[in-house]
Order: C-alpha cells, then sequence, then structure tokens
C-alpha cells in the first residue's frame, strides 16, 4: 500500500499530509458567495455544524434561566409563569428540532460520510444545500414564533391546549414541519450515498459502524417525519380553519393528536442517539487500539433498534386513557428496544476489554458516554414498566432518564465526535489537557443536574412546574449547581476548540490512528476528498497504524497490511 | 474546477454526469433510488390522514355512511377515469424520451398536464357544491338536513366492549347512542324513523384534508410536468439521458394511485 497512498506514499511522509498551507476545501474558494453556494459536502457540514452550535447556545441559555428560576420554591423573580412556560417549551423545541436531530447526521455526518466511502460527495449534492437552507428557513420561523408570541404548549404541541393557547402556534409549527423536510433530505441522501457510493472493497459489513448508524438513523427520519408533517399540517388547519379532527366539540379526537405526535416522535429519539452510537463504534476501537468486538451485532443492532423504535410510542400514552391490553403490548415491546441496546454496550465494552486503552479526550467521552447511556437506558425501563410509570409519569424522573439519555448520550457522543473529527476538519489539534478538563467539569456537571432530578422525581416532584414545594428545595439548587458547572464545562471546550482554529499545532493526516478512510487523506482534506481512490479494507484494522513520533501522528505500520 | 463550476465542466463534455459519479448508469440508478425514497415519504405522509379514516371510520361508521352521499360518484369516476388515462398519457412520455421521438414527447406531456386540469376543474365543480350546500370541515359545517319524523327508542342494550377489562360496571343508558346502527340492522335514517347522525362535519373534515392535499400534490405534479415540457421543447432528453421524465413519471403515477385509493374509499361506502 506505500506505493499506492497519496498521502502516506514512499517519500511522502511529514510532506504534505497537513495541507492548511496548500490547498484544501477550506481554501479552495474565497468570499462568502463560495460557501452560501457551496455544493461541497464538507462545507455544508461545516456550515450546519456553526449552525447548530448556534442553536445549542440558545437553547442553553434557556436552560440555564430555567434553572436559575427555579433556585426558590415560591419565588416569581426572573420570569412570572407564564414566561416559565415559554422558556422551558423553548429550550425544548430548540434543542430537539434546531439542535440534536440533525447534530450529528446533518453537521458531522455530513462531513464524514463521503469520506468514509472513499467518495467525492453525497449522491445528491444540491438536495444537500436545500436541506441546509430548509434548516435555516425553519429556524428562522421558530425565531419569528418567539418574537411573535412564544410557544407555552410544551415541545410536544398536545391539543387541545394547543389549538386553544393564542401563543404563535401556527407560525412554529410550521418551522418544525420545514425543519421536518430538512431532516428527510438529509436522511434520503445518506441512504442513497450508503447504497450507491460505497467504494471498491467496502461491502455491507465492511463499512465502518458509523455508517451503519447513519443508515439507520436515515431509515427513521424517512419513514418517521412525514407523519410528523401530517400532523402538524392538521394542526395548522384545526387552528386556522377550525377542520375539527382533533377537537371534542367537533366529534374529533384529541388522543389521535398524541398517537400520531408520538408515532414520529418516539422514533425520533432514536435518529438521536443510533448516529451517536455510531460514533462510539468508531472511538472505542481507535482508543482501545483494538479491533472492534463484535462488528455483525452492532452494525445489525442499529437496524434492530430502527425497526422496533417504531412500535413502542404507545408508551408516553399509558396514563393517557389508552386500552389496557394495548399498554401491554407497547410495553413489552419497549423492553425489547432494551436488548439490541444492551448488545451494543456489551460489544463496547468487550472492545476495550485487554485494549491498550488510551485516555485521550474522545476516550474520556466515550466513558463518560458507557455510564451516562447505562443509566438513561436503565431507567428506561423503568418507566416502560406500566405500574412505575404510573407512579413517575409527569415527573422530574422523567425529565432526568430524558437527559441522561439525550444529553448523557448523544450530545456526549456529539462532543466526543467533535473532538475527533475536529483535526480533520480544521487541520489543527486543540490543548488535550484543557480538553479533558471541559470532558470532565461536562461529566461531573452533567450528573449533578441531573442526578438529583431522578431522586426529586422519585419522590413525586410534577415537570414544568413554576412553583414547588420546600421540601425539594435542595435538590432545585444543587441541580442548578450542577447546570453552571456543565455550563463552565461548554465554555472551556468552546474557547479551546475555537483557540485551536488559530493557534493549535497543524494537526497530520492521521491523528488517532483510525483505519477508516477518512484519515488516509490530508487535513484538512483537499476539495475533491482525495487525490486517487482509496482502496477500502478493514475499517478496523487499528493495529495496522504505528504512531510516528516525530511526526506527531500515526503512519501504516511497516509490513503491515495497511489497507 | 469549483464546487458549482464541478457540474458544468461536466456537462460542457455533452454529458449530465456530476463530478461525483463514476458512470451514467450509477448516476440513474441513484436517482431513480432517491425518488423510490421520496415517494415513500409520500405515502406515510397520505398514512396519516388514511389512519385518521380508519379510526373516524370504524369508530363512527354511520357518520360515514349517512354523509357520503353527499357526494357525487358520477363525477368521482369520471376524475378516476381522468387520472387513470393521465397515467397512461405519462408512461408513454416516457416511452417517447427513451427512444428519443421529441414531438411525440412534448404532445403526450401536454396532454397529462390538460388531464390534470381536466381532474382539478372537476374537483373545482365538486367543491363548489359543498360550500354553497354548507357541507363543510368541523366549524364551517352548516348544512340543513332532514329531520326525523317522529323521536326513535332505541334499545336500552348496549354492545359489550371488545376488551374485558373495559367492561363497565355502571347501568346501560336508557337510550344508545343516537344514529348507531346494531349490526345487521338498517341505519336508523335509513328507515327514516332516526335523524342524521351527530358529528356529521367529521366526515366532511376528512373528505377536506384528503382530497385538498391530493390536490396540492395534482397542482405540484402540473408544476413538474411543465418544467419537464419546457426542457423536452429543448430536447434536452433522448436515449442517453431521461432521468428527469422518469422521475417526474413515477411521481405522477403516484399522486394516480392515492386517488385510485380515494375515491372507493369516500365514493363508494355503499
Amino acid at each position: 500500500m506505500a506505493t499506492n497512498d497519496p498521502v502516506f506514499g514512499a517519500g511522502g511522509l511529514g510532506a504534505g499530509q497537513n495541507a492548511l498551507g496548500g490547498d484544501n476545501y477550506l481554501s479552495h474558494g474565497h468570499g462568502l458567495k463560495s460557501w452560501l453556494l457551496t455544493l461541497d459536502h464538507k462545507r455544508i457540514g461545516v456550515m450546519y455544524l456553526v449552525s447548530i452550535l448556534a442553536s445549542f447556545f440558545l437553547g442553553g441559555i434557556f436552560a440555564l434561566l430555567i434553572r436559575t428560576k427555579l433556585l426558590t420554591p415560591g419565588s416569581s423573580a426572573l420570569m412570572d409563569a407564564n414566561t416559565y412556560n415559554q422558556m422551558f417549551t423553548l429550550h425544548g423545541a430548540v434543542m430537539i428540532f434546531l439542535f440534536i436531530i440533525p447534530g450529528i447526521p446533518a453537521a458531522l455526518g455530513n462531513f464524514v460520510l463521503p469520506l468514509m466511502l472513499g467518495a467525492k460527495d453525497v449522491a445528491f449534492p444540491r438536495l444537500n444545500l436545500a436541506s441546509y437552507y430548509m434548516w435555516v428557513a425553519g429556524a428562522l420561523l421558530a425565531l419569528l414564533s418567539i418574537a411573535t408570541g412564544a410557544v407555552d404548549t410544551g415541545w410536544t404541541f398536545y391539543t387541545p391546549y394547543s389549538t386553544t393557547t393564542n401563543a404563535s402556534v401556527i407560525t412554529m409549527v410550521a418551522g418544525v414541519f420545514v425543519l421536518g423536510f430538512s431532516s428527510i433530505f438529509t436522511g434520503l441522501n445518506f441512504v442513497v450515498s450508503i447504497h450507491k457510493l460505497r467504494p471498491e472493497g467496502m461491502s455491507w459489513f465492511r463499512m465502518p459502524l458509523f455508517l451503519w448508524g447513519l443508515y439507520g438513523t436515515a431509515i427513521i427520519q424517512i419513514m418517521a417525519t412525514p407523519v410528523l408533517g401530517i400532523t402538524l399540517l392538521l394542526l395548522i388547519a384545526e387552528r386556522a380553519l377550525g377542520v375539527g379532527i382533533f377537537d371534542p366539540s367537533l366529534g374529533g379526537d384529541p388522543i389521535l393528536f398524541q398517537h400520531f405526535f408520538w408515532f414520529y416522535s418516539h422514533p425520533a429519539v432514536y435518529i438521536m442517539i443510533l448516529p451517536a452510537m455510531g460514533v462510539i463504534s468508531e472511538l472505542v476501537s481507535v482508543f482501545s487500539r483494538k479491533h472492534i468486538f463484535g462488528y455483525t451485532f452492532i452494525a445489525l443492532s442499529s437496524i434492530a433498534i430502527a425497526v422496533i423504535s417504531f412500535l413502542v410510542w404507545g408508551h408516553h400514552m399509558f396514563v393517557a386513557g389508552q386500552s389496557n391490553l394495548a399498554s401491554m403490548i407497547f410495553s413489552a415491546l419497549t423492553f425489547m428496544v432494551a436488548i439490541p441496546s444492551a448488545v451494543k454496550v456489551f460489544n463496547w465494552v468487550a472492545t476495550m476489554y485487554k485494549g491498550s486503552i488510551w485516555l485521550a479526550t474522545p476516550m474520556l467521552y466515550v466513558l463518560s458516554f458507557l455510564f451516562l447511556f447505562g443509566i438513561g437506558g436503565l431507567t428506561g425501563l423503568f418507566l416502560g414498566a406500566l405500574a412505575v410509570d404510573v407512579h413517575l409519569h409527569d415527573t422530574y424522573f422523567v425529565v432526568a432518564h430524558f437527559h441522561y439519555v439525550m444529553f448523557g448520550g448523544t450530545v456526549i457522543a456529539f462532543l466526543g465526535g467533535l473532538h475527533y473529527w475536529w483535526p480533520k476538519m480544521f487541520g489543527r489539534m486543540y490543548s488535550e489537557l484543557w480538553g479533558r478538563v471541559g470532558a470532565l467539569l461536562v461529566f461531573v456537571g452533567f450528573n449533578t443536574t441531573f442526578f438529583t432530578q431522578f431522586v426529586m422525581g422519585s419522590h413525586g416532584a410534577p415537570r414544568r412546574s413554576y412553583h414547588y414545594l420546600p421540601e425539594f428545595q435542595t435538590y432545585h439548587q444543587l441541580s442548578t449547581i450542577g447546570s453552571y458547572l456543565l455550563g463552565m464545562g461548554f465554555l472551556v471546550i468552546a474557547v479551546n476548540l475555537v483557540h485551536a482554529l488559530f493557534r493549535g499545532r497543524p494537526a497530520p493526516a492521521n491523528p488517532w490512528g483510525g483505519a477508516t478512510l477518512e484519515w488516509r487523506t490530508s487535513s484538512p482534506p483537499p476539495h475533491d476528498n482525495f487525490a486517487a481512490t482509496p482502496v477500502a479494507g478493514d475499517p478496523y484494522d487499528v493495529e495496522a497504524w504505528a504512531f510516528d513520533r516525530q511526526l506527531g501522528g500515526f503512519v501504516p505500520r511497516a509490513g503491515g497490511s495497511g489497507s | 474546477m469549483t464546487n458549482s463550476k464541478g457540474e458544468s465542466v461536466a456537462e460542457a463534455h455533452g454529458g449530465h454526469l456530476a463530478h461525483h459519479f463514476d458512470t451514467a448508469e450509477q448516476q440513474f440508478e441513484s436517482g431513480k433510488l432517491g425518488m423510490w425514497i421520496f415517494l415513500a415519504t409520500e405515502i406515510l405522509l397520505f398514512g396519516g390522514l388514511f389512519c385518521a379514516y380508519a379510526v373516524y371510520r370504524s369508530s363512527h361508521p354511520e357518520i360515514f355512511l349517512y354523509a357520503h352521499r353527499y357526494l357525487d360518484k358520477t363525477l368521482g369516476a369520471i376524475n378516476t377515469a381522468v387520472l387513470i388515462c393521465s397515467s397512461f398519457t405519462m408512461a408513454w412520455a416516457v416511452r417517447c424520451a427513451q427512444l428519443g421521438r421529441r414531438k411525440a414527447l412534448v404532445r403526450l406531456l401536454a396532454a397529462t398536464i390538460a388531464l390534470a386540469g381536466c381532474f382539478l376543474g372537476i374537483k373545482y365543480v365538486e367543491y363548489e357544491h359543498k360550500w354553497k350546500e354548507g357541507l363543510l370541515w368541523g366549524k364551517r359545517f352548516h348544512a340543513k338536513l332532514e329531520q326525523p319524523a317522529a323521536p326513535v327508542v332505541a334499545s336500552p342494550v348496549p354492545t359489550p366492549s371488545v376488551n374485558p377489562e373495559e367492561r363497565s360496571l355502571i347501568a346501560p343508558a336508557a337510550e344508545g347512542p343516537k344514529g348507531l346502527a346494531k349490526p345487521g340492522q338498517r341505519p336508523l335514517w335509513e328507515t327514516g324513523t332516526g335523524g342524521p347522525p351527530k358529528n356529521l362535519q367529521t366526515f366532511f373534515a376528512v373528505y377536506f384534508t384528503m382530497t385538498g392535499l391530493h390536490g396540492i400534490h395534482v397542482i405540484a405534479g402540473m408544476v413538474l410536468l411543465t418544467l419537464m415540457l419546457l426542457r423536452a421543447r429543448r430536447g434536452e432528453f433522448g436515449p442517453a439521458y431521461f432521468t428527469p421524465v422518469d422521475l417526474a413519471g413515477l411521481y405522477w403515477h403516484l399522486v394516480d394511485l392515492v386517488w385510485i385509493y380515494l375515491f372507493p374509499l369516500l365514493y363508494l361506502i355503499r
């Protein structure tokens, strides 16, 4: 392989691996127009990244304001009850629809997927750009609704409240509808790319597991999002025309809205977690310096999760007047999702077993993920059990469970992936010390914030309430302190990563010793991704790469297959 | 070669091959797969409405039985025939594109668009009639319906729930729900003894949302086919490159197919 490799070719070591000075996708065109009209998946990925991080910041501010308000039980300082309702609605809606759903697929996935396939771009570059602008349009509509009377329904828009409140529900719902299109386009693009653009030598079961994760995600995006679309259209029709499908006084059924909504929104939490699991699968092998354990099981469990996720929506409605028979079936199916999820966790742990674990920043996020997702996943079983759910429904226990899965799972994996691919995206290394400090602060801050909410919720503290009983004050205060720690953690991470953009050490082509194809091109990659189309090999043959002290990165091991 | 030029360079070489595909065949297959996936999302979009239809029809069959008589079966049948014809001209157009018969392609696309316009025209006649009669959705429903001749005494025996958990201990009401027929019995409004069932607007809410969403898809299809027509007139399609016509055809057949389900479900209930 040493002869045909464009980056690691004989005599090419050390030279040409960092492309910051030469031709790369960042320097390929100049000016705002070259960015706004780009069809390059890497640039679209970067634009997505900037946009979703801005949304994350906004959503985070809302969260900190809520937590600050909850420091004292009966106080009306900082915001009135109505503003409080708007705050938690916007926190949820912004974080879910603007940040976490497009988070890993559209930002990291867009950048990495074609590179992992050894391809020049995704299958439909123009559709990719259209998807980004759909996102922008949806975000603008959401902002407009904040300006014209922020929604106070909770992010679930339950009828009949959402059809009677005088907030600007139509604008917000239209925004979410448009964001759904953005999500569908991304998923469609990824499915076709994975089917049609795989290089020679990459069969389905030699694909990196991140791609399996994205594939499972894309299936859900394609199959579930249209149902949300029609639900939201009906909600708009209900408000604008009084169509009556969800209005009991006109013979409609508000529970039907809940069925429709959760038919999308339960699979949607797997849109959020599946790509995160894909990221973890990549990271755990690279940073254990060991081949992934149980490849086929991890790959197929992604598909199993995607399929089962469509059959469990009723577990959100155990106390909504659903028949007991339906509840029992939904409960049983909910327990079944735990099986493929656990298959993944066991395989990751088995990958670490007897590996030589390298505690670099991304690996710290992997370890955080395993703990936090473990807790989040197992508490999901409490909530899936019928009798327990009656007690825990609509308490802080649900809030804590959701955040352990979505934050402890998805956001942590997103941060791990961000640190892992940052050198590839921008060609610079961040400070390892500050990266680790950030990871630690996030871990501690997160647990302080949300573990207390488990305790509080199991004592019956209702969620979404403006005032609360004085006996919960200690928990609320601990939780608020934790959220400040969490905020500091994010500040450290942001400063570290941004600092790296300007002052970081130039990154080698393969700083971590990954064996997937994106590490075979320079950092940052050239416009066409690869100087010559790489030949795909085993994506987890990390032992074929050895650390080169002089280079500060990995090179193919002499005598190893390396491909 | 900049980003946007990437494709124009390829086109300058006489082909339509984008720079990230290896062969024209790979590009064609990608486009086709993408279109099929898009059609799947369309089916799921309509799926929500079909689901709402199923829920309301199974919980209130009497509403559907009563209200569907206000739809004009003849006009519905004519519209079905019109759309099936348009699918035929569309399929023929795709064949002409593959064979490079430009003039025939343009004519057939025009015929398809004309048939789509005809469909919408007939739909307009139907909508106008409903509008005048007040046979509208939810809040807007204000039709004058025939009233019962005499009060009805319905059987006090309720139908037991299928779910054993839900059998109630509360004594059955003296009167059954208005207009609900027992199995095997003719609905009360048909025997002339009962009034129209309550909540007729539910049927029209379902009718207008389903046919309305379908109508929007017909309009979108007409726009798409017009674009194809303009490109075909410029002679862009031939045996080497006919993907857009093919994909537009797939879309049009789906629009047709949705109507083929809507017609019996809404018009031919009895």
